[in-house]
C-alpha cells in the first residue's frame, strides 16, 4: 500500500500539487486521471522519488520515503515498476536485452534465464517478431509494450504506469488494461496508473483519483465515477462523445 | 551566484558518480564500450591531426631559420619540445573537447530528455555511476593516445623537415635527442590524465543535468565544448605554472 500525506509541490512560484492526501491500496488498479496541467504526472514523479517534495510523505507499506536514506531509498526503487509516457528503452539495446536489463542488474540469472523470463513477458504483451530489433525500428506502440514488458519482468511490488495505452490501438490497450489487472491481482501489487483513457477506468478503475489544479477533487471506483453529482469529474468524463451517447441512450 | 552553483553541482556529482557502484560484469562491459567509443573512435582523427600539425611546425620553424648561423638540428628540437609539451597534450585535447566531449553531452543529455535516466533512477541504479564512471575509467587511457599523438607528431614532422628538404636526416634526429628533459615527458602526461578527467566530467555534467528537448541537447553540446576547452586551458596554465617555473 502506498499512501499519500499533505503532499505539495511546487516548481518556482508555480504550486503544482496542493496539499492533498490519499492511500492506494495493494492488488487494486488505481488511476490518476484529471486534464492536462492538472499534475498527474507530477503527482507521480513526486511518489517515485523523481521530484522532493516541499512538504508532505510519500508512505510505502510503513515507510516513509523521505525518511529513508539513499541506500534504503535505492532498495525501494529496486522493488518499483515504471512505464514511462515516452517509453524510456536504452537506444543501444535490443528489445529483448531491454527487458531482461532489470534481471541483469538485480538478480543471479544466467543469461539463458534472463532471455528465458524476458520472453515469457515478451508474450504476455504480445510483442512478436521483435526481440532483436533496437527501439528506433520498431513503431510506438511496440515501443510502449516493451516499456510494459520491462516493468513487470522484475515481479515488482509497486508498479507505476504513465499513459500505459497512448498510441496503442484499442484491442491491445485493452489487452494491455487487462495484462496490468491481472499482474496486479496475481501479485498482490500496488498500481497506480497515470492515463486520459475512460476505456481504461471502465475495464479497470478499482480506485480512481481525479486532480483538478493541484488539488484531489474527488475519488471513488468506476462504478461511482458515472453517478457523481461532481460538475469537473462529469465533464471530464463525457467529454468523450462515445460516452456522451452512450448517456443519452441511457436516458432515452 | 548561478556560477558558483553549477561549481558545486559538478562537485556534488562527482562525488556522487563513486558511490553506489553498478553491478561488476554490467561496469565492466560499459567500460569497454565507452573505450571503444571514446578511445579507439579518436585514433584516426588524433593520428591525422598529429602528424600533419608535426609536419607543419616542421615547416613553420624551417622557415623562420633564416639566418645561416642556426644549425638545422634547431628544426627538429622545436619541433619535440613543441609536440611533447604542447601540441600533443593540450591542442589535442580541446580538439577531443569538440569530439568526445560533444559526443558524451549529446547521448546523456539525449537520455535526459527522453527520461532513460529516470528510468535508471526509478529501477534503483546510481544513474551517475551507470553512465560517467565507465566513462572517467575509459578515458584512463587517453595518455595513451596522446603517446601516439606525440609520436605520429614527429613522424611528420620529420617526414616534412627531412623529405621537404628543410634538413638533413642526421640533423634533424640529433635536434630530436639534444637537451632532453625526462621531466617534461612527465609533465606532459600528468597534466593529459588531468585533461582526460575534465574531458569526462565537464561535458557528462552538461549532459546530465540539462533541461528541455533537442535545442537544448544541442545548445549543452556546444556549452560543454566552450567550458571543457577554457578548464583545459586554465589547469594547463596551473599546471606549467606549477611543475615547470
Amino acid at each position: 500500500m502506498i499512501e499519500v500525506k499533505e503532499i505539495r509541490k511546487s516548481f518556482g512560484d508555480n504550486e503544482v500539487l496542493k496539499g492533498f492526501s490519499t492511500k492506494f491500496e495493494s492488488g487494486k488498479t488505481n488511476l490518476i486521471i484529471g486534464t492536462s496541467g492538472s499534475g498527474k504526472t507530477v503527482f507521480l514523479k513526486t511518489m517515485l522519488g523523481l521530484f522532493k517534495p516541499d512538504s508532505g510523505q510519500i508512505i510505502y507499506d510503513g515507510n516513509p520515503y523521505s525518511e529513508l536514506d539513499d541506500e534504503h531509498q535505492r532498495d525501494l526503487r529496486e522493488q518499483i515498476g515504471m512505464v514511462f509516457q515516452g517509453s524510456a528503452l536504452f537506444d543501444s539495446m535490443t528489445v529483448e536485452e531491454n527487458i531482461a536489463f532489470p534481471l541483469k542488474m538485480f538478480t543471479k540469472m544466467k543469461k539463458k534465464e534472463r532471455i528465458e523470463r524476458a520472453n515469457v513477458v515478451i508474450n504476455r504483451v504480445n510483442l512478436e517478431n521483435a526481440n532483436h530489433k533496437l527501439p528506433s525500428e520498431i513503431s510506438g506502440g511496440m515501443q510502449k509494450r516493451v516499456a510494459i514488458a520491462r516493468s513487470i519482468v522484475n515481479n515488482p511490488k509497486y508498479l507505476f504506469c504513465d499513459e500505459p495505452n497512448s498510441g496503442l490501438d484499442p484491442n491491445t490497450a485493452t489487452v494491455i488494461d487487462n495484462l496490468i489487472r491481472e499482474i496486479t491481482i496475481e501479485q498482490d501489487i500496488t498500481t497506480i496508473i497515470n492515463t486520459h483513457d475512460m476505456n481504461s477506468v471502465m475495464e479497470i478503475g478499482d480506485h480512481i483519483v481525479y486532480l483538478q489544479k493541484g488539488h484531489l477533487a474527488w475519488e471513488g471506483t468506476k462504478d461511482e465515477i458515472f453517478k457523481t453529482d461532481n460538475k469537473d469529474v462529469t465533464n471530464f468524463v463525457y467529454s468523450s462523445n462515445l460516452f456522451k451517447m452512450v448517456r443519452e441512450a441511457q436516458n432515452s | 551566484m548561478s556560477y558558483l552553483h553549477s561549481i558545486g553541482e559538478y562537485f556534488l556529482m562527482i562525488k556522487n558518480t563513486f558511490v553506489k557502484p553498478t553491478k561488476g560484469k554490467v561496469l565492466r562491459d560499459l567500460i569497454f564500450k565507452e573505450i571503444d567509443d571514446l578511445i579507439i573512435g579518436s585514433l584516426g582523427i588524433v593520428a591525422f591531426i598529429s602528424f600533419f600539425v608535426g609536419a607543419v611546425v616542421a615547416i613553420q620553424t624551417a622557415l623562420n631559420l633564416n639566418n645561416p648561423l642556426l644549425p638545422k638540428s634547431l628544426i627538429g628540437f622545436a619541433a619535440r619540445q613543441s609536440i611533447i609539451l604542447e601540441f600533443a597534450p593540450t591542442f589535442v585535447s580541446v580538439i577531443m573537447a569538440g569530439k568526445v566531449g560533444s559526443f558524451i553531452t549529446s547521448s546523456i543529455g539525449t537520455m535526459r530528455v527522453t527520461e532513460q535516466i529516470d528510468a535508471l533512477e526509478v529501477m534503483g541504479i546510481n544513474s551517475l555511476n551507470y553512465l560517467v564512471f565507465p566513462k572517467i575509467v575509459a578515458m584512463l587511457i587517453y595518455p595513451f593516445l596522446i603517446a601516439i599523438g606525440m609520436f605520429l607528431g614527429i613522424i611528420g614532422a620529420y617526414t616534412a623537415a627531412v623529405y621537404g628538404g628543410f634538413a638533413p636526416s642526421n640533423d634533424f634526429l640529433s635536434g630530436l635527442q639534444q637537451d632532453f628533459i625526462p621531466f617534461q615527458l612527465f609533465y606532459a602526461f600528468f597534466k593529459t590524465f588531468l585533461f582526460a578527467f575534465l574531458l569526462a566530467t565537464i561535458p557528462a555534467y552538461h549532459g546530465y543535468f540539462m533541461r528541455g528537448g533537442a535545442l537544448e541537447v544541442g545548445k549543452a553540446s556546444t556549452t560543454s565544448f566552450v567550458w571543457t576547452s577554457v578548464a583545459i586551458i586554465l589547469v594547463n596554465f596551473i599546471t606549467t605554472q606549477l611543475l615547470l617555473s
